[in-house]
């Protein structure tokens, strides 16, 4: 329906590119876009305002030391600020005032004794629904029909009486111009005096959550949010509008209508998603974290002779495994189109452990060379690894037909890889990483984190089919260069002129 | 497993791009030795922490001087009566422009007021876009008339040929079925409450149908409404099927003679696939037999942002609503969402929700909403 921030960013990056530094006009006409996006995403506009401010404040102290393309500048500057905006502080907590009733099961989770207090006289039948989630948490629920400041006052008497350490009291629903109710509430606050007040937040509000929040904040001085329905497609821009205006952090997060589906926030989660992108930088950082960079090195090597074998895949899928579930990172490539995306988030990563299991039951000489394999040894290893033929045929299939990429990327042709679509992603970026690393010759240029979170969010500007891949070196063996390539060190860098490193 | 397979090469391949680029590195840089630590993953130096200014609260956006409470009603509230108390909160903005000339601080506060308001981004683009180009052919000129100008634009996208009146066929052996729905906690089972008690109100033998069996005690709080309005509900067992709930109501409806049968249903998110099939299948039932479904009303609160858009989409394509349903109108929020939703859509809104009481809900006045959008008196 709506553009992502994620879609919008790619863009600003297309138009970016071959940029040396941004202008003035570019950095406007990208954060007008931001703006827009972060509009749509329900972020209240002045915080969106702001939020702009300190993207071109990122970005212009940036851009005199770093050596990102102003594509990459920008994204980063938005991620920074929005994990910036978002992140911050953690609240700690024991005792709590106004709703939710689903808090409670957590707390019974976290071996607290919690009892129920319904002070929302107000809607009918209210206390009966606190009641029946009473009943179903299994805690104590007390009510009675008096006005909503006594039954608060009670309730925290009972909760003391019965030797419960938590005590929460749901209160009614209210406008936040209906003085007479914000009149209640106040007195509620002033009789109890609660440890903590929360205030519950629909993840589908518009621009009156800074409104609301507010009015909230200076009636009760709240203590956090709590962001409710998360569970469905609203990007949430209201938990940055919150955090921004009055500075609360967010504390929990509910992510359904079970009592179970209630849990502590994720600042991180929340920038993604509001984001909707994927996150080169953190699949970076999680390569960088996990790898074994000399194992990995080692199959790129083989990669780019062109012998790629199942005894590489095997190591390189377990590198893979260790740094995350396989649709998480799936979703952390850029450039991938929105079908393969989708069968990201399906991918079960105990099936990854099936295909380990397959390719350890070959013997090394069947790891070696594929062709050995002939029915009755697929049977075997279809036994031995507890699959089933068809399995093992599967992946032996997807096995050939990434030699095969493999091979076409070592000659120097990027083949479409299935399932990435015209985007080709990828594609592009192995084009790309070529292009950049034969320029530079050897990998002895400005190769870095950098270089490759901005080949990576560029890589969606690339047609596949005509991305030459002219020698990709490779590292710590013998390089299949194409000539001509070589004693390029000290060519320029064509288009981008990036400024040497200073880290 | 093959879409496994393919995702595992995908990301081999980006691992081992990876690699190159990160050995490519290592060489260059003769400080950590391979295998040695990694070193920390690229971090950008944070610039120093901004002022305090650039993250104080923002210009207050409330007016200063308390709003005070709404006089005792006598009779039904009008819109106007209403709106009135949120009234001046952004007038500030808009209301500078009065008799002043145009200029580039004109349509920003345009802008402002209606982004305020939820109209939206696209929506609120496309109207300026056309005001612009009026003023630019001189067609108009001065703040009084470019807000009129878009009052009447606005106005226009609210539009509809036909009747904003609730659908009621009252044909002799049909019972005519107003089904509502909506997203969790906007006010579905309070806005039958009132229908009912309207309805009734205006001589039609209404039966309410607890069709929410799976929130707690939703249908003590619709049988409590019903006893306050005086109709008959039909309920079902908590955890049961809504669908059949429906059918028993219509069932019943048709045996005693009931007109009109005011069907609750359960929040839900409009992504949730399985939710939804089950409000088709509601839906079916009721319009089965001597039941003719001739409302679906969709429930939006006036606080919902732009995903109001998205849910008035999946609800119509599922279950073909009829009209909106806009409540919590008497709060600080504007609902300018539904301009979108009709624009896009063509949804009318057919009532609003204007407070808690019985008879706070009343016919939607254009009018009334475009000038309280705009913040104009």
């Amino acid at each position: 329906m709506f553009d992502s921030l994620s879609d919008r960013l790619e863009r600003i990056s297309t138009r970016l590119r071959g940029k040396g530094r941004i202008s003035e006009a570019d950095l406007d006409e990208a954060l007008g876009d931001i703006r827009t996006a972060l509009l749509e995403a329900d972020v209240e506009l002045t915080v969106a305002r702001r939020f702009c401010d300190g993207i071109r404040l990122r970005v212009s102290a940036e851009a005199l030391s770093r050596s990102l393309t102003p594509g990459q500048q920008v994204i980063r500057a938005v991620h920074e600020e929005l994990v910036g905006v978002l992140g911050g502080e953690s609240l700690k907590i024991s005792y709590a005032s106004r709703p939710p009733t689903v808090v409670l099961l957590w707390w019974k989770q976290q071996g607290r004794n919690p009892i129920l207090v319904g002070a929302d006289l107000q809607r009918p039948a209210a206390v009966e629904q606190l009641r029946v989630l009473g009943g179903q948490a299994g805690v104590t629920v007390f009510s009675e029909a008096t006005d909503p400041v006594a039954v608060a006052r009670a309730g925290v008497e009972e909760a003391r009486r019965l030797g419960k350490d938590i005590c929460i009291i749901d209160t009614a629903g209210r406008l936040t111009i209906d003085a007479d109710l914000m009149e209640e509430i106040r007195g509620i606050s002033a009789t109890v005096e609660p440890h903590y007040t929360f205030l519950v937040i629909d993840a589908m509000i518009g621009q009156d959550a800074v409104a609301t929040a507010k009015a909230f904040h200076e009636t009760l001085a709240l203590d956090a949010v709590i962001l409710s329905k998360l569970d469905g497609d609203a990007r949430g821009g209201a938990a940055l509008s919150v955090k921004g205006v009055v500075g609360k952090p967010i504390a929990f997060a509910s992510t359904g209508e079970r009592l179970g589906d209630f849990d502590l926030f994720h600042p991180d989660r929340m920038a993604d998603r509001i984001l909707g992108m994927g996150d080169v930088l953190s699949l970076i950082e999680q390569a960088d974290r996990t790898m074994d960079r000399d194992e990995v090195a080692q199959g790129a090597a083989r990669l780019m002779q062109g012998q790629f074998t199942l005894d590489d895949f095997l190591s390189q899928l377990r590198q893979v495994k260790k740094m995350g579930s396989l649709g998480g990172l799936m979703k952390l490539i850029p450039g991938m189109s929105k079908e393969m995306r989708q069968a990201a988030g399906q991918i079960d990563d105990g099936e990854v452990a099936r295909v380990e299991a397959i390719v350890c039951s070959m013997t090394p000489d069947e790891r070696g060379d594929v062709s050995l394999l002939d029915g009755s040894r697929r049977s075997r290893i279809a036994r031995g690894s507890g699959t089933t033929v068809p399995e093992v045929n599967a992946l032996l299939k997807q096995f050939k037909e990434m030699q095969k990429m493999m091979k076409g990327m070592a000659s120097g042709n990027m083949p479409n890889i299935p399932g990435m679509g015209a985007m080709g992603g990828l594609g592009g970026l192995g084009g790309r990483a070529g292009r950049k690393l034969a320029a530079q010759g050897a990998g002895a240029g400005a190769a870095d984190f950098d270089m490759l979170s901005q080949l990576m969010g560029d890589s969606g500007d690339f047609p596949t089919d005509a991305s030459p891949f002219p020698g990709l070196p490779a590292p710590g063996a013998p390089r299949p260069m194409v000539s001509g390539n070589k004693g390029t060190k000290k060519k320029k860098k064509g288009g981008r002129v990036t400024p040497p490193k200073n880290r | 497993m093959t879409a496994l397979l393919i995702a595992l090469g995908v990301v081999i391949v980006v691992v081992v791009l990876a690699a190159l680029v990160l050995r490519a590195r290592a060489r260059r840089t003769p400080g950590p030795p391979l295998g040695a630590p990694p070193s920390p993953p690229a971090t950008v130096e944070r610039p120093p922490p901004e002022p305090e200014s650039a993250l104080a609260p923002p210009a207050p956006v409330l007016a200063p001087e308390p709003v005070l409470a709404p006089e005792p009603e006598t009779g039904p509230p009008t819109y106007r009566s209403r709106l009135g108390n949120v009234r001046g909160i952004f007038s500030g903005a808009v209301s500078a422009l009065r008799g002043g000339k145009v200029d580039a601080a004109t349509w920003e506060s345009l802008e402002e007021a209606l982004i305020r308001a939820d109209v939206g981004v696209h929506t609120t683009d496309v109207l300026l876009k056309g005001l612009r180009a009026r003023v630019d052919a001189r067609e108009i000129s001065g703040g009084d008339d470019i807000l009129a100008a878009l009052g009447d634009e606005i106005r226009a996208l609210l539009d509809v040929p036909y009747s904003r009146q609730l659908r009621f066929d009252g044909l002799p052996d049909t019972v005519d079925v107003w089904l509502v729905v909506g997203v969790n906690g906007v006010g579905k089972t309070t806005t039958i409450g009132k229908l009912a008690r309207q309805q009734s109100a205006a001589g039609r033998s209404v039966l309410l149908a607890a069709g929410d069996t799976f929130r707690a005690a939703a249908a003590d709080q619709l049988g409590m409404w019903a006893e306050r309005s005086g109709v008959e509900i039909v309920r079902g067992a908590e955890g049961g099927d809504p669908s059949a709930v429906v059918f028993d109501a219509v069932q019943r409806a048709a045996a005693r003679g009931n007109d009109l049968v005011l069907a609750d249903t359960a929040g839900r998110l409009h992504t949730k696939l399985n939710l939804i099939e089950e409000l088709k299948k509601i839906r079916r039932i009721a319009d089965r037999g001597p039941g003719s479904v001739t409302e679906v009303l969709l429930v939006l609160d006036a606080t919902t942002g732009q995903n109001a858009l998205a849910q008035a989409k999946q609800f119509t394509e599922a279950v073909e609503v009829t009209g909106i349903v806009l409540t919590k109108l008497d709060g600080t929020a504007k609902g300018g969402i539904v301009v979108a939703v009709q624009r896009e859509l063509g949804l009318p809104v057919k009532v609003v929700g204007l407070g808690e009481g019985p008879d706070d809900l009343v016919a939607f006045d254009p009018d009334a909403f475009v000038d309280a959008l705009l913040g104009l008196d």
